[in-house]
């Protein structure tokens, strides 16, 4: 037993505990309230520095549930850095919240806890737990803002899907428990090549991946995004975009690589298939949109599908590119979630046209919209475009070195989906720069938080673009190591 | 810092320096951008002056390690292909931002994305990494889509963006697709150019490989350069562009794919290159004949200049297509030559459309009364167009043909046919409808390029034709010696490519 592995998790469980009940001893202003924030950031900054540094320990605890290698570590660092920059976020959005924001906080950091825990599970009960931890806060999150029937709306839709999807996992897992008899992802993988012509093991891997597929929002288990992504008040919603979807990708890698690479070799078919409709779903639906929030949703599914490139390529520099795109992503949708915020939080309508006339009503918000938009769009030098050249090399590299030529034709799907997406995002650029229509010209008013967020997630977006070594490295570690 | 960082670096620091100079300082802005522009083509001079014809290996290197674990490093240097295109590139970008004073609106974002658009492209071609070569041309490629889009002009200016962008990207995107195929299938884990190079003298690809990937290079760059009949985004795309973008893309970024192909394709995939040179052969003629035809029947002097540009291209192709010392000699050259000629010329219609509104040829005419400087500067563009000796496209065609004529001597009949008649044709008939006739009684008040800063421009661009075009050896030494040792390495010699065939394609394809 090495419950010290396990010491960050267990801090930022107390921090959420902590947080939550501040609210009975501090009776303070709502002004002073974002403070709190501001702590918790301050512990989460300090938890980041002292337990994920670069002599971090690794090991295994709980009988092999609980995994501490290189790649659970990439995917910490990411998610504490995610909930930071939301928790920032949400200090800004606190005057849309009525309900106690203090529990808002909190329940953001139980939905890190959660992914903190899927970055290291090991075994199907971990992965469950931590997967309705995220999920059961976000159904709380996502309905936040009561008094908008948008909001419950998209909470009562998740709710409903999130709790069939975790039914359909639950039942994969049993199924998969009953075949093979064991929890455990390592010995999970020992035993699996025998079960590679069980239908009973093989249905319980359907279902599992269906799960997981809700999670990152791939196709045909999407339906759900575009409606939530517009409903949840926006600091959940670019959690979900980010952290959550994160926690399906790790879990994901970690089920099809770990627990039964001998299944996923033979799916590549499936994986491919699966990525390139969600490629296109998600691009071709983002076309038409208006709703700013529902496009960004949209636009979530195709990079879901763009990541799902790098599951499909089966190979190490394939999860080194997901984890990679991961990072660059991160920073460029909570900068374009930040713009949302603080421009529509006082608005009853999320359309583009509301962003007519950005660059005069505040330059450094319009600057940041922009560049996330050309990062999401995968133009050089931002993040996007070396992460989408890492998974394009890792599609190109896998039909190069086997003899399955549907890796050509999902590079090519890949292709037009970018292709396409330069449509709907330069409308947006289009929006800020050139739309005939505004109206309102009155600058916004910036507090210095709002700043800071909005500079940190641009020196991201170029420090990951520009120099992608460091990170690069950390990815490579945590997907070569992993094999 | 090499030379060529400077060059290529100070467009884009003034890029960013610009975002944070207000909007509303209309002369800061310009001032910037002009100077920037102009550093970056006195520097580019300077160092076309010092570069040494011949010498081994490439001048002005720089090499700096950027992403070890995939093997990319940030690696600049010229040799006789590049010295050309930068110096030209630099000269061009320095005249569009000079002639960018026709743009009223919003110059601010304006002259952001046309530095952008200097720098980009002159660093891909200072480039020697597959990597960077191909991210400074994406970054200098998606804002010709914006200003088109937003500073553009005509009714059909959206359909005109939508084409470009989606054409150009497909190509782009197809030629990204080729290099990291050729990346992963050399086996030498390096995105270095040179040292790509090396490692195909000892391990060739197999002729299987580069019968795949020739064709994703050859179709993506092929794309990019308006190869027929791929060609149907340029002439709209350059009638609908605000001049200065016109004469950066038509001038510069238009010859990134064929510098890529002379560059990469053919001394890594040379069975593939001969292989496939025969057919572009035939194709380029699509592009002297078919589109020099389609230029005879244009009514609107951008469409004849952008269908010409096309036309252009196809002597270039033929150049490369004949693989030989002459011919890709003569390619790089018109590719300098053409430079020129695509600025001034889209630079003068930019001034015509600016100061009568039209650009229909019927509502044009006796222009040369008003517009003295300016009809005499398109006489001699119109002149050059038509490859009249002097200038510097003449050299460039002769050679090409010269060079061509023992591989391909139908399509060299058949060119020489195309490029002076057809050429001859509309050039004249465009010169008499505009520049001769009576002049309509709205244009009597037309007022020329007077001052001697609008004319730098033109004069600037004009006179690199004549340098170029009277001492035409200023050039050919120095490109001869690199395009020689390109051409013996798409020549490859037998015991090469038997090595290459011998290489079972199924065992070797990764190792």
């Amino acid at each position: 037993m090495n419950a010290s592995l396990m010491f960050l998790e267990i801090w930022v469980v107390a921090l959420g505990i902590v947080m939550m009940l501040a609210d009975f001893f501090f009776c303070v202003t709502p002004e002073r309230k974002r403070f709190l924030a501001y702590l918790g950031i301050a512990v989460l900054g300090v938890l980041f520095l002292e337990l994920l540094g670069p002599d971090a320990p690794t090991g295994t605890a709980f009988h092999g549930a609980f995994v501490e290698d290189s790649m659970a570590i990439f995917f910490k660092r990411f998610f504490i850095i995610a909930a930071i920059l939301v928790l920032f976020l949400s200090s800004e959005f606190s005057d849309s919240v009525p309900g106690g924001i203090l529990e808002f906080y909190s329940l953001i950091i139980f939905a890190l806890a959660g992914m903190l825990f899927a970055a290291s599970s090991n075994d199907f009960v971990m992965l469950f737990v931590s997967i309705e931890l995220i999920t059961v806060t976000f159904y709380v999150l996502v309905s936040y803002q009561r008094a908008r029937l948008l909001s419950l709306e998209a909470g009562v839709k998740y709710l409903i899907i999130g709790a069939l999807s975790s039914a359909f996992m639950v039942f994969g897992i049993a199924l998969i428990w009953g075949t093979a008899g064991t929890m455990n992802f390592t010995e999970l993988a020992q035993v699996a090549p025998q079960f590679l012509d069980n239908k009973i093991f093989l249905t319980g891997v359907i279902f599992l991946f269906a799960g997981l597929g809700f999670k990152i929002a791939a196709v045909p288990f999407q339906i759900w995004a575009p409606d939530v992504y517009q409903g949840a008040p926006t600091p959940a919603t670019a959690f979900l975009a980010v952290g959550s979807k994160a926690a399906g990708f790790v879990l994901l890698l970690r089920v099809l690589f770990t627990a039964i690479p001998a299944v996923t070799a033979r799916w590549a078919d499936f994986l491919i298939i699966v990525s390139a409709l969600t490629i296109l779903y998600g691009n071709l639906c983002a076309l038409p949109q208006r709703n700013l929030k529902r496009l960004l949703g949209y636009s979530s599914i195709s990079h879901a599908g763009y990541m799902l490139l790098g599951v499909a390529a089966i190979s190490a520099s394939g999860q080194s590119a997901v984890m990679y795109y991961l990072a660059g992503y991160l920073f460029t949708v909570v900068a374009a979630f930040t713009v949302i915020a603080l421009v529509m939080q006082h608005l009853d309508h999320e359309d583009v046209s509301a962003l007519a006339g950005l660059n005069q009503r505040s330059p450094l918000l319009a600057t940041t919209m922009t560049l996330s938009m050309v990062s999401l769009a995968g133009i050089p030098p931002l993040a996007g475009f070396f992460g989408k050249f890492l998974l394009l090399k890792a599609v190109i590299e896998q039909g190069l070195s086997t003899p399955n030529h549907g890796y050509y034709c999902l590079t090519f799907v890949a292709l037009a989906g970018i292709l396409i997406s330069f449509y709907y995002y330069f409308g947006v650029i289009r929006a800020i720069y050139w739309s005939k229509d505004t109206r309102d010209l009155s600058p916004i008013p910036l507090s210095g938080g709002a700043k800071f967020l909005a500079l940190l997630c641009i020196a991201g977006m170029f420090w990951i673009g520009i120099f992608p070594n460091t990170v690069l490295n950390l990815a490579n570690a945590a997907a070569f190591g992993f094999k | 810092m090499s030379i060529l960082t400077y060059i290529f670096g100070w467009p884009l620091v003034a890029a960013l320096a610009l975002v944070f100079v207000p909007g509303n300082y209309r002369v800061v802005v310009r001032a910037v951008a002009v100077l920037a522009t102009l550093i970056s083509a006195a520097l580019a001079v300077k160092m076309f002056c010092q570069f040494v014809p011949g010498a081994n290996g490439y001048q002005f290197e720089q090499q700096i390690p950027w992403v070890d674990s995939l093997g990319i490093s940030y690696h600049v240097g010229v040799d006789g292909l590049n010295v050309g295109l930068i110096l030209m590139g630099a000269i061009v970008a320095f005249a569009a931002a000079c002639c960018s004073w026709e743009i009223q609106t919003r110059e601010k974002e304006f002259y952001i994305l046309l530095l952008l658009m200097s720098g980009g492209i002159l660093g891909a071609f200072a480039s020697l990494d597959l990597f960077f070569f191909y991210f400074l041309h994406e970054l200098a490629l998606v804002p010709t889509f914006i200003m088109i889009g937003v500073w553009g002009r005509g009714e059909r200016r959206n359909y005109a963006t939508f084409q470009i962008t989606i054409y150009l990207s497909i190509g782009a995107l197809l030629a990204l697709i080729g290099l990291i195929a050729l990346y992963l299938q050399s086996g030498a884990n390096t995105f270095d150019i040179p040292a790509l190079i090396e490692h195909a003298k000892t391990n060739p690809m197999t002729v299987h490989a580069q019968n795949f990937i020739f064709p994703l290079l050859l179709f993506g760059f092929g794309i990019l350069v308006s190869l027929w009949p791929f060609h149907s985004w340029a002439p709209l795309g350059y009638g609908s562009a605000p001049s200065p973008t016109a004469m950066i893309h038509a001038g510069i970024l238009k010859k990134f794919g064929l510098y890529g192909l002379i560059r990469i394709a053919l001394p890594l995939m040379p069975q593939a290159a001969h292989h496939w040179m025969n057919f572009v052969a035939w194709l380029c003629l699509g592009n002297i004949l078919y589109v020099g035809w389609v230029a005879m029947r244009q009514r609107d002097l951008n469409l004849l200049i952008g269908n010409s540009s096309v036309a252009h291209m196809g002597f270039i192709f033929l150049g490369i297509a004949s693989l030989n010392l002459i011919g890709v000699t003569g390619a790089v050259f018109i590719m300098v030559a053409h430079g020129f000629l695509a600025a001034l010329t889209f630079a003068l219609s930019g001034y015509i459309y600016q100061k009568t509104g039209t650009l229909q040829m019927s509502e044009l005419g006796g222009l040369c009364r008003k517009l003295r400087f300016i009809g005499t500067a398109l006489l001699m563009a119109a002149m050059a167009g038509c490859g009249l000796p002097g200038f510097a496209n003449f050299v460039g065609e002769v050679t090409v043909f010269f060079g061509a004529w023992k591989e391909f001597p139908v399509v060299v009949v058949l060119a020489v046919w195309g490029g002076l008649v057809i050429g001859g044709i509309y050039m004249t008939r465009a010169v008499r409808t505009i520049l001769h006739g009576p002049l309509p009684a709205k244009f009597s008040n037309l007022a020329d390029a007077t001052n001697s800063w609008r004319r730098l421009p033109y004069a600037l661009l004009l006179a690199a034709l004549f340098v170029f075009g009277c001492f035409p050896r200023l050039l050919t030494s120095q490109i001869e010696p690199d395009a020689g040792k390109i051409v013996s390495m798409a020549n490859p010699l037998p015991s090469m490519t038997a090595l290459s065939e011998a290489q079972n394609p199924k065992s070797d394809t990764r190792n």
